[in-house]
């Protein structure tokens, strides 16, 4: 027996025109916790898929646990111990916990009936093997996302696991969750499973991995142990530029209050105050349901707020609807792209143009195509959307792509308040840098920028000062001069 | 990514619908023409073509561009007879008395009570879809109703005759070049329609809502405003489609052209208006309607096809054509898939 569970050696794959994988190797050792990191687009997925089965390489050889294959089919893949945990969990929302475990035994046993007592049996197995404490009888729906991706991985591990390849855990999850979960990586790891951990945090490349591969433009261009790794290295290796390490913030001078909430309350939070200046960028922070979410939609119109004022440029006003909020120059960059921000299968350019129509139109309502064309452009090109033309649909786009387009859309209306939430959550790094220039530079145009985020390594990067939530209230702040990585985790 | 450019410009700038409606055009005007020569190709033919396809083309506008904003309108068949009932009970009620140039501002009056008709139950139905935020099938379904039940109370459930023979005249017996006016007055409508919905920013937003509904309320579209205006301008196409009905057949009654429902969800997505919402054509929806009108005539020519069998036809062409469209976006999301895949 070899000691690597997994070796891929010179495996290509191409779809239509596009080369997805040029000739890649990765070598997993038994036991050992892997990392996978890369930017969107560098053919992380596509890997995977090829270890799994759902993807046959057009060249190249997978070997598992001393066995080759040139190509494998997923059942064999399954059979060699390979479970992925995908992003989204594939877990059966509308079934019980028990139901959810059990299931696929259940299944593969061929039996007509069920047998409940059976079920629970395995069930009680199955959340045993990393002590997960969860109520079998609870409907999946109900619970946490934490506790769904648990139920995955329990799962995983009644198909006796041996290489579980985690498809970017921890983007939905809290800190306190991902401290959990990488108290089950440890677990699992002294059981002897291996783990690909999929991943471009590099907080927790360090914290969790052995060793580290980086993938970019479907080559692979680095393997080594994560202790010979460092930040510099990293950042380099996934985008193959080099980011000048210096402060972003410097010439950071706040001026007059430009948005003013007072004791603000609505369903989500209660009785919010603060201040933002011009040319200043304001963290909101606080886990899942601590109201920041919540704190943002009634600055943009989408939650009534029931209490409490907003003044706007020394004025109270009342913010009713979206369309109000941007008169009144206030943009809001939303949580979910896919679903709030995005319309999908339309162009970038009816994307970005979106804002613009009563602007760019006459007064019956006829539009003037070549100002919004001229809008469009100039905007992909300002702000950097990688595409070959703005008639594409977007979603060609990469995430931070993507994003850009949300931002290139609000950034067109000139506001003096912008709002963004969770602007960089699955957004490459490159992205992620050239995204938080952009907000540096905007404050210093003399606008506020609001950021709603729990990424503690942003909010340090780009923010002025922190407001802390927790259910509901405001329960901290963070000045300029107090601000690090280390003061903020403590109350997020 | 190439692959979708390359293909978009070799159909010369067609989208691949379109495409495939004019061929499918061209395929069955040819087998009428071929098969049946005499009495297809004659201009008898093309005349009475040009009439019928009028009212449901309308018709099936307003649908399309429910259809295109994420939702559907059944009702337009009954806003239609109540528009046209209400037309020529004003028109009945005032002519009386009148004679010479008075005549024709009594009917222009009634035409527009039957605008008026069309606005106020497309505005209702745009109220209960923005505001109540009832699904649109439900609530199109529940004013359909609605709408034939007023039209039959108000008529006391009998066919309204006896409409001046000047606006019949003047509508469907006029032609110009051969063609009947009221084919020009869709044609015209048609155009318009297509101004609307490419040109202005109303035309924009209603697919922007089509698309998703959540990311234009986040983009600062008023939804609300937009439905109720689009629900609008579908009422006001069918109030149109029931005073042209009105002139050709110098009558009107509730429960005239039930089957139009059926026809014209066949015809808006034969012409490609994708049934979730967010995409299609005009263009799409008049090629599907000369379409159908082809095929509908070209079956009348065969005395042995039974009216017995028409709906089975139809029903099948509907599934049809759904299995065919669901292909073919298969495909294209396919060819997306690869293009952007990493």
């Amino acid at each position: 027996m070899s000691e690597n569970i997994l070796s891929v050696k010179g495996v290509h794959k191409s779809f239509g025109g596009v080369h997805a994988l040029k000739g890649v190797d990765l070598t997993i050792k038994k036991g050992e916790v892997h990392c996978l990191a890369g930017e969107n687009g560098c053919g992380k997925s596509t890997i995977i898929k090829v270890i799994s089965g759902v993807h046959k390489p057009d060249s190249g050889e997978v070997e598992l646990n001393g066995k080759k294959y040139t190509s494998i089919t997923p059942s064999e893949a399954i059979e060699a111990g390979v479970q992925i945990i995908y992003q989204d969990f594939s877990v059966f929302p509308n079934l019980t916990v028990m139901e959810n475990l059990a299931i696929n035994k259940a299944l593969a046993s061929k039996k007509k009936f069920i047998n409940k007592k059976e079920f629970r049996r395995i069930a009680e197995e199955a959340v045993n093997k990393i002590n997960f404490k969860v109520d079998l009888d609870a409907l999946v729906e109900d619970l946490p996302v934490a506790d769904k991706q648990l139920i995955a991985i329990s799962r995983a591990l009644l198909a006796d696991a041996k290489l579980i390849i985690m498809d970017e855990p921890t983007t939905t999850l809290t800190k306190t969750e991902v401290k959990r979960l990488f108290e089950i990586i440890e677990d699992l790891k002294e059981q002897g499973v291996t783990i690909l951990f999929v991943s471009h945090k590099l907080d927790e490349v360090y914290e969790i991995c052995d060793s580290i591969t980086i993938f970019r433009n479907g080559e692979n261009v680095l393997s080594c142990q994560v202790s010979e790794m460092d930040d510099e290295k990293f950042a380099y290796y996934m985008t193959g530029r080099k980011f000048d390490s210096q402060n972003i913030k410097q010439n950071a001078k706040a001026g007059d209050s430009i948005l003013e909430v007072k004791n603000l309350s609505a369903p989500g939070f209660d009785n919010v105050n603060f201040n933002l200046r011009k040319g200043e960028v304001l963290g909101i922070s606080g886990q899942l349901g601590s109201g920041r979410t919540e704190l943002s939609l009634a600055l943009f119109g989408l939650l009534k707020p029931y209490e409490g004022s907003i003044v706007v440029d020394g004025k109270e006003v009342n913010i009713t609807s979206p369309a109000k909020a941007q008169e009144l120059g206030i943009a809001l960059v939303p949580e979910d792209r896919l679903t709030e921000g995005l319309f999908l299968s339309q162009s970038i350019k009816r994307n970005i143009n979106v804002t613009k129509l009563d602007e760019l139109s006459s007064k019956l309502g006829v539009m003037n195509i070549t100002a919004l064309t001229d809008e469009s452009k100039g905007w992909v090109k300002n702000i950097g959307v990688k595409t070959k033309d703005h008639e594409y649909p977007v979603q060609t786009l990469s995430g931070g792509n993507q994003q850009k387009v949300v931002l290139a859309r609000w950034l067109a209306t000139n506001p003096n308040v912008l709002i963004l939430n969770a602007p960089t959550v699955g957004v490459d790094i490159g992205a992620k840098h050239d995204i938080h220039t952009l907000l540096r530079n905007l404050a210093n145009e003399g606008r506020g920028i609001i950021v709603v985020s729990d990424d503690v390594k942003e909010l340090v990067d780009v923010c002025d000062r922190v407001m802390v939530m927790q259910q509901g209230k405001i329960i901290n702040e963070i000045a300029s001069g107090d601000l690090n990585a280390d003061m903020l985790s403590q109350y997020i | 990514m190439k692959l979708l450019k390359n293909n978009s410009l070799s159909l010369n700038q067609l989208d691949g619908n379109t495409a495939r409606l004019l061929t499918m055009f061209v395929a069955i005007f040819l087998v009428a023409s071929l098969t049946k020569p005499d009495m297809f190709l004659s201009s008898g033919n093309f005349q009475s073509m040009s009439k019928q396809l009028v009212e449901y083309g309308l018709l099936s506008l307003g649908v399309g561009i429910a259809m295109i904003s994420g939702g559907i309108d059944l009702s337009v068949v009954y806003i239609a007879n109540l528009s046209a009932i209400v037309t020529g009970m004003v028109m009945k009620a005032l002519v009386l008395t009148a004679v010479g140039p008075e005549l024709l501002l009594f009917i222009l009056i009634a035409v527009l009570a039957g605008v008026l008709t069309g606005f106020l139950c497309g505005a209702f139905n745009g109220f209960l879809i923005s505001k109540l935020h009832i699904p649109a099938m439900l609530a199109t379904l529940g004013t359909m109703q609605l709408y034939m039940g007023i039209a039959i109370i108000i008529s006391g459930g009998s066919t309204v005759s006896g409409i001046p023979r000047v606006f019949s005249q003047l509508i469907s017996n006029s032609y110009l070049f051969g063609i009947p006016l009221s084919f020009f007055i869709y044609l015209f409508v048609v155009g318009f329609i297509i101004f609307i919905m490419s040109k202005t920013k109303f035309g924009m937003r209603v697919f922007l809502i089509g698309t998703n509904a959540r990311a234009a309320a986040f983009s600062g579209i008023k939804i609300n405003n937009v439905l109720i205006k689009t629900y609008i301008l579908s009422g006001l196409l069918a109030s149109l489609a029931g005073i042209l009905s009105l002139a050709r057949l110098s009558s009107a009654k509730a429960d005239f052209g039930s089957s139009y429902i059926m026809q014209t969800i066949l015809i808006v997505v034969l012409g490609g208006i994708n049934p979730n919402g967010g995409y299609g054509t005009i263009r799409g929806i008049f090629l599907a309607t000369i379409t159908v009108q082809v095929i509908s005539s070209f079956l009348n020519m065969f005395p042995e096809i039974s009216n017995y069998y028409r709906d089975l036809i139809w029903g099948v062409a509907v599934i049809g054509v759904l299995i065919v469209n669901f292909s073919a976006n298969k495909k294209t999301t396919a060819k997306l898939a690869k293009a952007t895949a990493n």
